[in-house]
């Protein structure tokens, strides 16, 4: 709830901002950074920590709230997102030295070749650590990720861990009528991974799916997280109007009662 | 200057490679499908555990390099240079100059001297691209000898992207290997007081014949070897400049965006002279045998004379 709230003050600060898939990504952050990631807020360049590539920058919002309230910063420092000088970029740029920060992101389909190189590297360097990368469902549109799925399957990285963030919906609308990308279990298992899906607004059914993925494979793993855009603020939740959209300043109060009132009721 | 032998500048690449891997656990090979056309099969032959095979998929293999780049790898990835610089134009402007992490990238068959492939495979532009990229290191060595000295450059004396653009056809091999290569410092090959020849690749060898013609004309030439087209050496062209008041560069390239543009940029601004650009100019290539389109596209040593002329009766009019 911390953390949606973080989120819309932070985009409201910043007057720009992709709102949307930043709420409704939420859970899987909040999953991944307190409890599934083997990490070390206070060593953010620990060599045996899990990797978590982003690789769809516009969540910036999401992932920068989620580092700063598990210790990388300062939370107060989330309010200089995307203005200048700041560390908190529009989209992830590691020449600002965002701890946490793996890789620069905001171009999409680059970040699961990136992963694939670090799972190889980790491979080839009998590491132990994985490598999570975190995808749009739109995202899966460019052909570069097909390219990437293909070498990871190829070269069987059971060190990677793919989160897709399937919550149906694109800038320019339902992703199905953008370009549709279904029958999206079959293509992943087609590309030799392991796919497994999970309802990505429930921690508890998220964390079912970590522990499966834990289980000895020998395939790259996909999780097809299934969420809704603009999760805990009932008003703009699956309105793709939302996807690259801040609140405005008039939004804050209600949207935040809205995360409040939907925590309680879920609590 | 002697030629010794005639050999592609990616022998030279490829050797280079190998023999600096022998030496560097921390290099790994990727593969595009074309290993032995640009000459990594050297390495991977040597290095089987250190060579990843990618397949035909530049945007993937750029991702990847940037992956091992960031943990702590020193990825070499060569293909075409129509393939390696503009297939995969985002992934390396993003992935790797973005993050701005020791990739190497190889761009094999530049310039229209590929020959029956045709438009299609001659790289004409990469220079352009590669050099507007935040980071990004260019490297153009003149000879097959150059280029082994040029990828250990790369490899040893970087921690940034560096891009480094070789041949298919075998080239004059004329460099001395006692003459030391730096990244960034080009090489004055022959002294001269009229005008300054810069050139790159292998048109280099093409600059040395035009001098020697010009000589014989009464006309002393400047040659300057511009190995690095970035960082420039702004030094060497300036002084150049002011020395002997008149320039030609000469390029397999666009003439647009290419290393003729990167010279008139810093003379432009700090030693403006009359200049002349030997480049493709603003057109696609075609299949032909390698030095009949060097005759047709004007790359040879007497248009760089005929330019020398020219740029001299400007010189002259100033």
């Amino acid at each position: 709830m911390e953390i949606r709230i973080s989120v819309i003050n932070s985009l409201a600060a910043a007057g720009s901002g992709h709102l949307g898939g930043s709420l409704g990504l939420a859970d899987v952050f909040t999953s991944l950074y307190f409890k599934e990631l083997n990490h070390k807020p206070e060593n953010p360049e620990w060599e045996n920590r899990d990797r978590l590539v982003l690789s769809i920058g516009h969540v910036a919002p999401i992932f920068y709230t989620t580092l700063a309230h598990c210790g990388y910063f300062s939370v107060e420092e989330l309010s200089t997102l995307r203005k200048l000088g700041s560390r908190l970029q529009g989209h992830p740029a590691t020449d600002h030295h965002t701890p946490g920060l793996e890789t620069s992101a905001g171009s999409l389909g680059q970040g699961l070749s990136i992963a694939t190189g670090m799972a190889l590297a980790a491979k080839h360097n009998g590491a132990n650590h994985r490598i999570f990368s975190i995808h749009g469902d739109g995202e899966l549109q460019e052909g570069a990720i097909w390219e990437a799925a293909m070498a990871a399957g190829n070269y069987q990285l059971d060190n990677m861990v793919a989160i897709v963030d399937r919550n149906g919906v694109q800038i320019d609308g339902p992703t199905e009528q953008v370009m549709g990308v279904e029958p999206l279990v079959d293509k992943w298992r087609a590309f030799n991974w392991k796919v497994h899906e999970c309802n990505g607004n429930d921690i508890i059914d998220i964390l079912r799916c970590f522990d499966v993925v834990k289980e000895a494979t020998n395939q790259p793993q996909v999780i097809i997280a299934h969420t809704k855009m603009g999760a805990g603020v009932v008003e703009i939740e699956n309105d793709y109007t939302w996807h690259g959209k801040p609140p405005r300043p008039e939004n804050v109060d209600n949207f935040i009662a809205q995360v409040k009132q939907n925590y309680h009721e879920n609590s | 200057m002697k030629i010794r032998d005639y050999i592609p500048t990616r022998v030279g690449f490829g050797k280079g490679l190998k023999e600096a891997a022998d030496q560097m656990p921390e290099i790994i090979g990727l593969g595009a499908d074309i290993t032995g056309s640009v000459n990594m099969n050297f390495f991977a032959e040597a290095h089987p555990d250190r060579f990843y095979s990618l397949g035909i998929a530049e945007q993937n293999i750029t991702g990847v390099a940037a992956g091992l780049a960031l943990e702590g790898k020193i990825p070499v990835m060569a293909t075409y240079g129509v393939f390696s610089a503009m297939r995969n134009t985002d992934q390396v402007r993003i992935s790797v100059c973005y993050n701005n992490l020791h990739v190497i990238i190889g761009g094999a068959h530049a310039g229209i001297s590929v020959g029956p492939d045709g438009a299609t495979h001659q790289a004409l532009e990469d220079i352009a691209i590669m050099r507007s990229l935040p980071n990004m290191t260019v490297l153009s060595p003149c000879d097959a000898t150059q280029a082994n000295q040029a990828i250990k450059a790369a490899l040893t004396d970087q921690d940034s992207p560096v891009y480094l653009r070789f041949g298919r056809e075998a080239v004059p091999d004329f460099m001395p290997d006692d003459i030391a290569f730096e990244i960034g410092k080009a090489q004055l090959l022959k002294d001269g007081v009229d005008l300054t020849i810069v050139a790159t690749g292998h048109l280099v060898w093409e600059a040395l014949e035009a001098a020697k013609e010009l000589e014989s004309g009464g006309v002393s030439a400047r040659v300057i070897n511009l190995h690095t087209i970035k960082p420039i050496d702004r030094e060497i062209l300036i002084k150049a400049s002011a020395e002997t008041g008149a320039i030609v560069t000469a390029e397999e390239h666009q003439i647009m965006g290419g290393m003729g543009s990167a010279v008139a940029e810093v003379l432009s601004e700090y030693a403006p002279c009359p200049m002349k650009f030997i480049g493709v100019n603003d057109t696609f290539g075609e299949s032909g045998q390698p030095d009949e389109l060097m005759e047709k596209y004007k790359l040879k040593s007497k248009n760089i004379v005929t330019a020398a002329h020219e740029v001299l009766i400007n010189k002259a009019k100033k």
